[in-house]
């Protein structure tokens, strides 16, 4: 141990080891991500196996439109952090924090769009629970159990976004610190690879929830 | 001191011995391995304690030696499985000709049902020598229901209906458990099972009163006005004849046949399936029917007759999923 | 050389608070998950005092329910998976790879804390009348019918997942990037090992357990109908999911006790061990194959019965690695140098109880026994037998093993041996005859039972009173040594691996500088002749 960078942590010997511990760190814990909303796809097949033609018809209360939009906006993001990653990687710290903000933009947009959604919902009646409504032809249990798993599953997406939200900003308060620099950037990396992640899910829960009817 | 004391249960049905027999096997593995473990432990340990005058060494490792204690438990352990899934196969494959008693749990006791009309609570009585086939479905939470004489145990759900069947070969009475915790009262869901002679048996049931499940359920058919939308021609709803075990065309395009489990479903949850040709006009009886009055307009409803022919058996593996589509 | 070392290093309360020290999270985790094994414990002792006699007169049916449902809990996610990781792990794992601290050091001071708090949640839940769902929170028994504080048990559980994951995440990252020098894959500890494989169990199984929990909770909630067959749901939706996690957590349970297990045999057989990369990789097989089986919790449940034939054929195979490493720790005895001291007896008793527990779980596996002895005390006797008779008599072990290097000084021997006898006869006094019961019958959850059966539990709780006094006795002489024990060189047991060549108290980054490996693994020699630091002073051993 010569000349410690300040950003070595003591338990490790150099950055190289505390770069590949925070990646193989991140990979792992993404893995467990995947097996939390595996949980709820598996619950999502059961019941779409069993109820076709209800959750098809179910589907078709959520807004298409919305969806798509929402979807380019978010994909959108994957593209802006990236690039944040690309600017750290070239210690461009304008660069860093113009992306981070634009990320942190369109991932505030897609929220927005959900919350409107989601107060859409509750006006029709379509949020699970006692005032459920139901008056389509296809029988109201199994549409209810289809909002019920639209709502979790869409839930808890957001919650992820609205917790890498919060890193996003911190991040950039960070970088305006100038802590990062061509040599250290790992926590906008790992971000990127979380954010990335958030936005995978979203493009299976997509196709999943908005177009049953159109697969 | 107490005469009542037991090490082993007693067996009252056709298939306790083959599990005694498959436990008597599990225990002989159990025995032989805790022993030669136990025993090896305590002979190296002595053997070589520090100190003794025994030869010492690092051996080195042997493939071989690995290999054998690994084949030998798996080839042990294919033993137990194949015998287990054999004697389970039977567990779980009642016979055509077996008395069929429906049971309904709820928290917390057991509601039995026979086919004469006969009810009791808590109390099941069934003739000697002859294989029961019960039905079984929950008001409310899971329950279990557990006849340690005769080795066989099924949850009971709700929603679904699951089956068990047994074949008395003792005379005797019998402790019967909720064996699912079902919450406070859990315990307390225990009642017996009476075997009787089969012409005790008969002298039982004469001496109880109740109208046969089909008369019941044709009363019930009427108290509700099913029959109001339900006529063999021009009514709101399906005509009913044959309906049980018939295919029925659904709205969704699919097509279902008309099990027990269908049956109850479109009394309950109407609108889960649609006949095809058909509003949703039928109102759920959920609530108004409990799952004994379901039981018995569906025993009703399979004395209608029609044109077509009733089979008559329900898929056997004991759940039977709603599937709204055929596969 | 100073003598600083981790625990004197700085002595103000915060120091310990906000320590990222592995070794002082250890501590933290070794205080609370005892304070929580106390509790289990003493409900433990309320309902074997109940089951005294038929009748049930004791406590309320509510009462009863909530008393096993507490222990259940407490004693699976307070106590028995953080056990033996959370304190052994963490202090251990980085001394054996000989690094200076897990990879992730907020994080594991992070996993104290939700641990600490969804502690919070679990007491709160007892300060609020309790939940009696029992610790498997079935369906829709937990999400429509109970009335009790499920909700706050299911982010209890729903919390301490989530400190489990941590831990498993650092051990998983730490043993792949922080070896020392020349500690290569095949020179780890098998202790190492282990934790490696529950680290893997962890990160893939906890999270299924959150979601199945998060439903329930939201269910119950919100009233929507997830789990409920009214809407068309399916209530044994919520078993596949429970148990998809729960049966690989009983290996997470098992795993790093079968670790210590490995470490204590080849010590105190002053031999190296027998087919370490049949054992290695024995744990890596249970890892896997323990994500199959789930199903055998539900041959009665009403899943069909082709199911049935896969999970019963695929559970008799998790048997097999088992097998392995039980054969391998007896073969290391053979020609080795045994010494017969308390963590060794520890050890062997482990060896023997652990192999009762497995092979009555392949009487469980056994399909058509299963049906007749499915949620009976069977069932309670054959977890107990693998839970209590192996994790916690390994757990029990290492905390002599390893207590010279974590306070500086060494436990009282004689009482040592006179605690461990006492709780492996108290132990089978209590779960024995519980197998006999189960076979017999007895529904497991039932306070009142037939009169015929109340020899064998009268037998089983006089049992659980000695087990009792067996766990209290370490509590108390190894407290008391940490003022009146002698002191403990470096390496008291005359042991291998890196953790012994730090003092013992080790100082805060663990060694003065970055070992170096070179030798094997293991590098016991039987014939050579050794002497224990416990032995040093014959006349102040107690009892022999
Ligand atoms: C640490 C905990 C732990 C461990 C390691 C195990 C290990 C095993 N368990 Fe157990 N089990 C539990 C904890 C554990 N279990 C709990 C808590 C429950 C109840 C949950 C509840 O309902 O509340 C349960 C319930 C349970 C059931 C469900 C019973 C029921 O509800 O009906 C089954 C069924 O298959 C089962 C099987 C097994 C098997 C096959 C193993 C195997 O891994 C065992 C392998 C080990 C050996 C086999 C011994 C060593 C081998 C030899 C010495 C060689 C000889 C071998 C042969 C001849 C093959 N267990
Ligand atoms: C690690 C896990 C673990 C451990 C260590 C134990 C330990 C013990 N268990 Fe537990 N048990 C479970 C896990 C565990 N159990 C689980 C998961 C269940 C299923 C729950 C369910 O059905 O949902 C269960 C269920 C269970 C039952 C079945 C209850 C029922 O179905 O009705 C029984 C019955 O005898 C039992 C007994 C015991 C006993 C006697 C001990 C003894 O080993 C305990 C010994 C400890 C002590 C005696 C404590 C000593 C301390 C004191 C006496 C101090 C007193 C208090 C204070 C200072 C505050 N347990
Ligand atoms: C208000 C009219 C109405 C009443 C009253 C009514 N039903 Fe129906 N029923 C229908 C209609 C319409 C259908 C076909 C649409 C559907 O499947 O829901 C139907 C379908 C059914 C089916 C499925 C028939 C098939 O061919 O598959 C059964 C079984 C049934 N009803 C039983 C009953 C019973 C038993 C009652 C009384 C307890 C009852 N119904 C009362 C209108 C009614
Ligand atoms: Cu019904 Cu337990
Ligand atoms: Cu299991």
């Amino acid at each position: 141990m010569s000349t410690t960078p300040t950003h070595l942590a003591p338990q490790f010997d150099d950055a190289e080891q505390q770069q590949l511990a925070a990646t193989l760190g991140m990979w792992a814990f993404l893995a467990t991500e995947v097996l939390f909303f595996g949980g709820m796809f598996a619950g999502y097949g059961v019941y779409r196996a069993w109820y076709p033609p209800t959750w098809a018809d179910a589907s078709r209360h959520l807004d298409l439109l919305l969806g798509t939009v929402n979807t380019a906006v978010l994909l959108t993001s994957s593209l802006t952090v990236a690039l944040a990653v690309h600017a750290a990687q070239t210690g461009s710290r304008k660069g860093v924090v113009r992306n981070l903000s634009l990320t942190i933009l369109f991932g505030a947009a897609f929220l927005g769009v959900k919350a409107y959604e989601y107060w859409h919902k509750w006006h029709e009646h379509h949020v699970p629970g006692a005032t459920f409504e139901w008056h389509e032809a296809s029988p109201s249990g199994p549409a209810e159990l289809f909002f019920s798993f639209y709502f979790v599953m869409t839930g808890f997406h957001a919650l992820h976004m609205v917790i890498g939200l919060g890193i996003l900003a911190w991040l950039i308060v960070q970088a305006r610190r100038d802590r990062f620099d061509a040599e250290y950037y790992t926590p906008v990396e790992m971000t990127g690879l979380y954010w990335h992640f958030v936005d995978i899910v979203w493009v299976f829960l997509f196709p999943l929830l908005y177009l049953i009817d159109r697969t | 001191m107490d005469s009542t004391f037991q090490l082993f249960p007693e067996s009252a049905s056709q298939i306790a011995d083959r599990v005694d027999a498959l436990y008597l096997f599990l225990v002989a593995v159990a025995l032989f391995f805790t022993f030669l473990i136990c025993v090896l432990i305590l002979y190296f340990g002595v053997k070589y304690r520090r100190g003794s005058l025994a030869e010492r060494g690092n051996p080195p490792r042997s493939n071989l030696l690995e290999l054998a204690w690994a084949v030998v438990p798996f080839l042990l352990s294919m033993v137990m499985f194949v015998w287990g899934a054999d004697v389970f196969y039977d567990i779980k494959t009642p016979p055509a000709d077996a008395l069929q008693i429906d049971v309904v749990g709820k928290q917390w006791m057991w509601k039995v049902h026979h086919p004469g009309g006969q009810s009791e609570i808590n109390q099941l009585h069934v003739p000697l020598g002859r294989p029961v086939r019960l039905r079984m479905v929950s008001e409310d939470v899971i329950h279990s229901f557990y006849i340690p004489a005769f080795r066989v145990k099924q949850d009971v759900l709700p929603g679904y209906y699951t089956q068990m069947w047994f074949q008395p070969d003792r005379a005797g009475t019998y402790h019967l458990f909720c064996a699912e915790y079902c919450g406070t009262e859990h315990a307390q869901m225990i009642g017996s099972v009476i075997v009787l002679e089969q012409d005790a048996f008969a002298d039982w049931l004469s001496g109880e009163t109740g109208d046969p499940p089909e008369v019941a359920g044709a009363r019930l058919f009427e108290r509700h006005r099913c029959g109001s939308c339900h006529k063999a021609q021009g009514g709101s709803g399906p005509s009913l004849a044959g309906v049980f075990g018939r295919r029925v065309p659904l709205k969704s395009g699919e097509s279902i046949v008309a099990d027990e489990q269908y049956l109850r479903s479109s009394i309950l949850n109407p609108q889960q399936h649609i006949v095809a040709g058909f509003q949703p006009l039928m109102p759920s009886y959920q609530g108004q029917l409990n799952e004994s009055d379901v039981l018995k307009i569906i025993a009703y409803m399979k004395t209608l007759e029609g044109n077509a022919s009733a089979s008559g058996e329900d898929t056997g593996d004991g759940n039977d999923q709603p599937p709204e589509t055929e596969n | 050389m100073s003598n600083r070392n981790y625990l004197n290093a700085n002595y103000n309360v915060w120091s310990w608070f906000f320590t990222t020290d592995h070794k002082r999270v250890a501590i933290l985790y070794l205080i609370s998950i005892t304070v929580f094994f106390l509790v289990g414990g003493a409900a433990a002792v309320l309902f074997r005092l109940e089951l005294m006699t038929p009748e049930g007169d004791l406590v309320l049916p509510e009462t009863y329910n909530r008393l096993f449902t507490l222990h259940g809990i407490v004693m699976i996610f307070f106590f028995l998976i953080p056990a033996v990781p959370a304190v052994f792990g963490n202090f251990l794992l980085p001394m054996m790879i000989g690094a200076r601290d897990l990879a992730f050091p907020k994080l594991n001071l992070a996993s104290w804390y939700l641990y600490s708090l969804s502690g919070l949640f679990g007491v709160w839940v007892i300060l609020t009348g309790g939940v009696d769902t029992g610790w498997t929170f079935y369906t829709p028994y937990s999400t429509t019918y109970g009335n009790t504080s499920v909700l706050s048990a299911a982010i209890a559980a729903f919390i301490a997942g989530f400190s489990s994951i941590l831990t498993a995440l650092n051990f998983l990252v730490t043993t792949h990037t922080m070896r020392a020098p020349g500690m290569t894959w095949f020179r780890l500890p098998l202790f190492v090992w282990a934790h490696y494989a529950m680290s893997l169990v962890v990160l893939l199984g906890t999270p299924v357990l959150a979601i199945a929990i998060a439903l329930v909770g939201i269910e119950r909630a919100f009233h929507v109908g997830i789990f409920d067959p009214k809407l068309g749901g399916d209530p044994l939706l919520f078993q596949h999911l429970f148990w998809f996690y729960s049966h690989p957590a009983v290996y997470i349970m098992v795993l790093p006790a079968m670790g210590v297990i490995s470490e204590l045999i080849t010590c105190f057989a002053r031999k190296k061990i027998f087919g370490y990369t049949f054992i290695a990789f024995s744990s890596l097989a249970i890892a896997v194959l323990g994500f199959l089986v789930w199903g055998h919790h539900m041959f009665v449940s009403g899943q069909s019965m082709y199911a049935g034939f896969v999970f019963s054929f695929l559970s008799m195979l998790v048997a097999v690695p088992s097998a392995v490493k039980v054969f391998n720790w007896t073969a290391t005895l053979y020609k080795g140098s045994v010494i017969w001291n308390t963590p060794m007896l520890y050890a062997l008793g482990f060896i023997g109880l652990f192999t009762m527990g497995g092979l009555t779980g392949l009487f469980l596996a056994t399909l058509g026994v299963d049906v007749h002895v499915h949620d009976t005390y069977f069932v309670v006797a054959h977890f107990h037998y693998i839970m209590v008779g192996g994790s916690l008599m390994a757990y029990l072990g290492a905390l002599h093993f390893w207590w010279p290097k974590m306070t500086g000084r060494l436990y009282p021997e004689g009482w040592g041996r006179i605690s461990a006898i006492l709780i492996f006869f108290g132990f089978n006094l209590t779960f024995f005859p519980q197998f006999v019961l189960g076979y017999l019958g007895m529904p497991r959850r039932y306070h009142v039972y037939p009169e015929e059966w109340q020899i064998l539990n009268v037998m089983s709780s006089a049992g659980a009173s000695i087990l009792g006094v067996g766990y209290l006795l370490p509590l108390g002489y190894l407290v008391w040594s940490l003022r009146y024990g002698r002191r403990s060189g470096k390496n008291p047991w005359r042991a291998s691996g890196l953790e012994w060549e730090a003092e013992s108290p080790p100082i805060t980054h663990n060694f003065h500088k970055t070992p170096i490996v070179t030798g094997d693994v293991y590098d016991y020699d039987p014939t050579e002749p050794v002497e224990l630091e416990t032995e040093k002073h014959p006349e102040k051993v107690t009892v022999q």
